[in-house]
């Protein structure tokens, strides 16, 4: 199961039939784990990972420090889910430390962020503060460093 | 004057390269696929490049101790011991080397005189035989098959020891064949070898890159260390081979012979590999493990799709390399891989290239990303069914 998930996560165009050579295993097997695994909500999604920032899309990216007063009874859960239900927030994390949850925001420009967290999320009941962070590059996301280089520097043939 | 009759007759008696032409044509074509590279494609792990760079920084820019540094001897016998079980004194049985290329001919010279014999598996990696000659001594091949999944048999040692035969080298597992020895193969070499005064050069470069069970060194078997040269390196289980670091391990007269020569000839090892080697065997066991999941994933892939295409492959359980047999297409060799970079532009090492028992077999690396071997494959497919 691990593996699969492994292989998948790096690629998902593989498809059952290489997985199932890679892994020594019969694809009839193979597609039946890969079925189970999204019935099981454990993959959630087949999704491309992309560097907007080498497109003519006009976007930005900010990482909001969230304080929040927990709720009687649901403690941090019912804040978050308050929050995340925003499309336009990416994700939300529970933290220890010094605060209590990170949330990441996509909005098209600055101003439209800084309205977000003015208007919508500064406002809410339980949220003490906010500070917002606005990422300026990305240089590695998922694991995948975002330059250029992908060439192979050996000689072509060695013994 | 002719100069070529002012060489070393030594030198002369090296054959030239009979592949020399086929990589000219390869170097020279610039849009190939290649499956030809006998060196890992993963750059070296970020920690270990990283204190090689510390070191430069640090003004670590010295010669070491001929032997090298005392701290990674001690860390290169801890990993012999955790993951082959044999125990050297770092102080004197271990000599820390430019690459294993540099140890198996200070080993070769050390111990190899003129008239000396020495036993060499074929195919194999092209260094044993020149190396050999050049010592003076007489290569003897031992031609390995297919249907032994290319290891060295008792019955074909028997047959070629003499009362001259000075050294057996045992180059597993094995480049190009993929072939290994496990434990039960390694006894019955060691009982031929027990009774004789043959000592043993093993090559154990790729040793990490074993895909079922784990390697067995024969040093660890008994009355064997004394008599085994061990050499191994960090090129191919590191991910290094720029670096040039390898080394040998034995008996101390014969590791205190080695290092006067490499003494002499090299001095010491490059200071700043050796800081980043003590890295990677101090924290690089994680690595070694995902490298080599990566590559037993393209090992499955890269036999399935040879046999698909109706190709007799060996499943090789070692290195990263596969040797199928291109014997159904009537071509020789080297035909094959001319015709095949020709018309598909792939590139692939005539079996040639690794002794005339070669011949019929190519070696494919996949020392590759799979979408490059799904690739090379299809052309390779194609080319082949227009053959047989």
């Amino acid at each position: 199961m691990e593996q699969i998930l492994e292989i998948l996560e790096k690629d998902n165009r593989i498809t059952p039939e290489q997985i199932a050579v890679m892994l020594n295993r019969d694809v009839d097997d193979v597609k039946a784990a890969i079925k189970k695994l999204e019935d099981d909500k454990i993959i959630l999604r087949y999704k491309t990972l992309i560097n907007w920032e080498k497109t003519e899309k006009e976007f930005v990216t900010a990482l909001i420090e969230v304080k929040v007063t927990p709720q009687r009874g649901e403690g941090f859960d019912k804040v978050a889910e308050r929050i995340y239900k925003y499309p336009q927030v990416k994700a939300v994390y529970l933290m220890s430390g010094g605060f209590d949850l990170t949330v990441i925001i996509e909005g098209k420009t600055m101003k439209e962020v800084a309205l977000f967290v003015a208007e919508k999320l500064a406002p809410m009941e339980s949220v003490l503060s906010t500070a917002t962070h606005f990422v300026l590059k990305k240089y590695k996301d998922e694991g995948v460093i975002f330059e250029d280089k992908e060439k192979d520097d050996r000689q072509v043939i060695t013994l | 004057m002719r100069i070529d009759d002012m060489l070393s007759p030594a030198v002369k008696s090296i054959p030239p390269s009979g592949i020399r032409k086929f990589f000219d044509i390869v170097t020279e074509m610039k849009d190939a696929i290649s499956l030809g590279v006998g060196e890992p494609d993963f750059v070296t792990p970020w920690h270990i490049r990283e204190a090689g760079i510390y070191s430069l920084e640090k003004g670590q820019t010295y010669y070491t101790s001929n032997w090298g540094l005392i701290e990674l001897r001690k860390e290169i016998a801890a990993y012999l011991s955790r993951k082959f079980h044999v125990t050297y004194n770092p102080k004197d049985e271990i000599v820390v080397t430019v690459g294993g290329s540099e140890a198996i001919d200070l080993a070769i010279r050390a111990l190899v005189s003129p008239g000396d014999e020495v036993l060499i598996p074929e195919p194999s990696f092209v260094c044993y035989k020149p190396c050999t000659l050049l010592a003076g001594g007489t290569p003897v091949p031992i031609v390995t098959k297919a249907e032994n999944q290319f290891k060295l048999t008792p019955e074909q040692l028997k047959e070629k020891i003499t009362p001259k035969t000075k050294l057996l080298v045992l180059p597993y597992p094995n480049n190009p064949t993929g072939g290994i020895m496990n434990k039960q193969d390694l006894e019955a070499i060691a009982e031929v070898i027990r009774d004789t005064n043959i000592f043993i050069l093993s090559d154990e470069i790729y040793a990490e890159l074993t895909y079922e069970g784990s390697h067995v060194s024969i040093a660890s078997l008994p009355d064997m260390k004394e008599r085994t040269i061990l050499i191994n390196g960090f090129s191919k289980s590191y991910a290094m081979t720029g670096w040039r670091m390898g080394y040998a391990a034995g008996e101390p007269t014969i590791i205190g012979a080695m290092t006067k020569i490499h003494q002499y000839a090299i001095m010491s090892s490059p200071t700043t590999s050796q800081y980043a080697a003590i890295e990677a065997l101090k924290y690089g066991d994680d690595d070694i493990k995902n490298m080599t999941k990566e590559y037993n994933y393209r090992r499955r892939v890269i036999v399935d799709g040879f046999r698909k295409m109706g190709l007799d492959c060996f499943e090789p359980l070692g290195a990263f390399y596969v040797f199928p047999s291109i014997q159904k297409t009537g071509m020789s060799s080297n035909e094959f891989c001319e015709k095949l970079l020709y018309e598909e532009k792939v590139a692939v090492v005539p079996g040639t290239a690794f002794g005339d028992s070669g011949e019929g077999f190519i070696r494919c690396s996949y020392a590759y990303s799979i979408e490059n071997i799904n690739e090379a494959l299809k052309r390779i497919e194609r080319f082949v069914r227009k053959y047989i």
